[in-house]
């Protein structure tokens, strides 16, 4: 019996050359499996050589959620249209809910539409462990694929909501901002944001099943928490930083002011987020690195 | 280490925590305590499965000597694996049998690197693929081709490898018809088909293979076999588990017995596979060589009639300790009764190696269970099995309504060789195992051309 080894598992023994090798001379593939100690985050190279396993897992997840629909990919709008009908009339009829002056369908299916994204994708990836038990009890592959699938998958739930949008823009006459440049970097934090979150909580729920009960709450408290029927500029300038910590109040903010181009780039927000997003995506991978040598047991 | 190794496990040892049992309440009141103090228990249970800091001063199953050991080893712990080291070579086709819970799955789930080992190492050299189910990651609404690739990627091959070789599978499968056709509107036996299929085409250098072929029917299994035959010809590592003992058999030229986590045996297949199931029948008695079973310990409170005693004897009621082929014998089974039983019988039933049955003796009604001790013969004339070992299952039924006593494993049973049939060779199980009497002869004259005219 050799000592505790103070190791990670699968070192490569002989790095980069005999994994990444050339068609011809196939690599001869040599790891080590022992007990692992402490932390470790993502291993790039391992990412690589499965990728193709990444694709078509983000294809099944695509293709399999609107099979057998009468609607399909309809529902992608669906959803958070009829969720904007209902805010309209809500907070922007009844509740007269103040909207920076822009009309209130469009201020909140601007919201919506990264919303609806990060809820969704939420939600799936916290699930996806717990759901993905019978493949990755039999089978290796890297975890982190696992929750981040619905992360990837929802975008193109993303992408076809979009569309709508730009159709109410061109029906409210709405010309977006210079700022629109800047989507892509929003789009980057939202999606950021949806992964780290998505790392800890189904890592989390593969062990203690209350996550996924509770998910479905958090995801409220986190919308109303989050200025999607309401604007920024109701937060109390001392605290505006602070609140910016939220990443999606940036992205959602930066939805606005790049889509309607009412307000300025809330930068601020943006910057604060990033900052906070990072550090969930960081301690969700490493947390996701760590726990994962015992999801199949605990499974 | 040396060059030619595939696997060289060292040490290999895995724990894992079984859930603490639930607890039960006889009281309302009892049950409202806990149900408050539930969340902070239940934390403790689920935080427990992944930590076994109490059990830290062992290592690999034994205690270092210097270090205090626990007060209590934790109970609810068990050693999965417990020190293991084993090498597999290239090129080696190898079996892993053992009874339920005794490591198979473990081993080859720590080898495929599902779960971690709690101590002691691997190393492998080579591609491996790993096939603990067909199928795995096939979704319904998905159509053939669509979960070809997906099953193909998640088995660990590249788009390009199943670009390459869809025709080969989907033909190999037998259902080009429907490749483009929902999974779930097939019928099982051709979703299998199709799964295996793209297992069969994974071309790793080591091959890690639980269980597999015991879904499918016959044919397919048949067809399995085949494949793993193939595979293992193109000297290939594989490590192969089963419960199949004739697969075992045929496919793997060494194989290791797993027990209790350890290994217990390793050498040619045929001797782990006696020694596995020898290991099921309970044989461990001092008693006379005719004795197969003896156990006379007085009867178990829930018990009404046990067997204690199983004997082999021979016509004329003398002990007889070595059976031969076409032997004549009487199987005396000596039992225990608290009660009559009018409608009472005896079965003593014979199985081969692979755990099929091959002959049933039952006494119908012909003689009732006695209270008090008792024993009850078993008339055999001319047995007709070939030499080899076989296995005795016995019990005491209410004829065609329930079982009294029954044990499928009591004892092994050897059968001599003699050459019955004088053809020089006695006949073996391994060639045949029922040994009928049978004469040869050229047909008369008359009867030939009777039959030729009529």
């Amino acid at each position: 019996m050799p000592p505790q080894i103070p190791a990670s598992e699968l070192t490569s023994q002989s790095p980069g050359a005999e994994r990444t090798g050339t068609e011809t001379s196939p690599p001869v593939p040599h790891f080590v499996i022992r007990a692992r100690k402490g932390w470790q985050i993502v291993d790039w190279q391992e990412v690589v050589e499965y990728r193709d396993l990444l694709y078509f897992l983000v294809l099944r997840d695509v293709t399999v959620l609107y099979k057998q629909t009468v609607l399909g990919f309809a529902w992608a709008i669906l959803t958070p249209f009829f969720s904007m009908i209902v805010f309209s009339v809500v907070f922007g009829r009844l509740a007269k809910v103040p909207s920076d002056g822009i009309p209130y369908p469009i201020f909140s299916y601007a919201a919506l539409l990264p919303w609806t994204y990060f809820s969704q994708s939420l939600t799936r990836s916290t699930e996806s462990l717990i759901q993905g038990t019978a493949i990755f009890t039999k089978v290796y592959f890297p975890r982190l694929f696992i929750p981040m699938v619905p992360v990837f998958s929802k975008l193109v739930d993303f992408a076809i909501a979009f569309l709508m949008l730009i159709a109410m823009m061109i029906y409210y006459r709405v010309v977006p901002s210079a700022n629109v440049i800047f989507l892509p970097v929003l789009i980057l934090l939202m999606v950021a944001t949806a992964s780290g979150l998505g790392m800890w909580l189904s890592a989390l729920a593969i062990q203690y099943r209350d996550v996924k009960h509770a998910i479905s709450f958090v995801v409220q408290i986190l919308m109303y928490a989050a200025p999607v029927v309401w604007p920024v500029s109701l937060i109390p300038a001392q605290y505006r930083l602070w609140y910016g910590l939220y990443p999606m109040a940036g992205v959602i903010e930066g939805f606005r002011s790049a889509l309607i181009g009412k307000n300025p780039m809330p930068w601020d927000l943006i910057g604060m987020g990033t900052i906070s997003a990072a550090i969930i995506l960081l301690t969700g991978a490493l947390y996701f690195r760590r726990t994962e040598r015992i999801f199949a047991d605990v499974a | 280490m040396s060059n030619s190794a595939a696997i060289t496990v060292e040490g290999l040892s895995k724990l894992y925590r079984i859930g603490a049992a639930e607890q039960r309440h006889e009281t309302l009141v009892g049950a409202l305590t806990s149900f408050l103090k539930s969340p902070l228990q239940n934390y403790r249970n689920l935080r427990k499965l992944s930590q076994f800091d109490d059990v830290a001063q062992e290592d690999g199953g034994r205690k270092t000597e210097d270090r205090p050991s626990p007060e209590t080893p934790p109970s609810d712990i068990i050693w999965a694996l417990k020190d293991v080291s084993f090498e597999v070579k290239h090129g080696e086709v190898l079996g892993l049998i053992g009874r339920n819970g005794a490591g198979k799955s473990t081993l080859l789930k720590i080898l495929a690197r599902i779960t971690e080992p709690s101590s002691g190492q691997v190393v492998m050299h080579g591609r491996v693929g790993s096939l603990l189910e067909v199928g795995t990651g096939f979704h319904p609404d998905l159509t053939g081709r669509e979960n070809v690739y997906l099953n193909g990627t998640i088995l660990g091959m590249k788009k390009r490898e199943i670009d390459r070789r869809f025709d080969e599978i989907v033909a190999f499968s037998g259902i080009e018809k429907f490749i483009d056709t929902p999974v779930k509107r097939y019928s099982s036996g051709m979703r299998v088909r199709l799964a295996f299929s793209v297992a069969a085409h994974l071309e790793p250098e080591i091959l890690l293979v639980d269980e597999v072929l015991a879904v499918g029917d016959a044919d397919f299994q048949r067809k399995c076999l085949g494949k793993m035959d193939e595979v293992a010809k193109q000297g290939r590592t594989v490590l192969f588990v089963s419960h199949n003992m004739e697969a075992i058999l045929n496919l793997c030229p060494t194989s290791y017995l797993l027990s209790g986590g350890e290994i217990e045996y390793h050498g040619p297949s045929d001797q782990a596979v006696n020694l596995y199931l020898r290991a099921f029948s309970r044989t461990e008695h001092a008693g006379a060589a005719n004795v197969l079973y003896e156990a006379d310990g007085p009867l178990a409170a829930d018990q009404l009639t046990k067997i204690s005693r199983l004997e082999i004897l021979d016509h004329d009621c003398r002990p007889k300790e070595i059976t031969r082929t076409w032997d004549d014998l009487v199987v005396r089974i000596h039992y225990a009764a608290k009660q009559d039983f009018e409608h009472g019988s005896f079965i003593v039933d014979l199985f081969d190696y692979k755990q099929e049955r091959l002959v049933v003796f039952d006494s119908g009604t012909r003689i009732p269970i006695r209270t008090g001790r008792h024993c009850v013969d078993c008339r055999i004339p001319r047995l007709p099995l070939a030499a080899g070992e076989y296995f005795l299952g016995a019990g005491l039924a209410v004829s065609n309504a329930q079982w009294l006593w029954r044990e499928a494993n009591l004892a092994t049973f050897q059968v001599q060789g003699k050459d019955v049939f004088a053809l020089g060779r006695p006949p073996e199980s391994r060639r045949m195992i029922f040994a009928a009497e049978h004469s040869w002869q050229e047909p008369c004259l008359g009867n030939t051309k009777n039959d030729t005219s009529g």
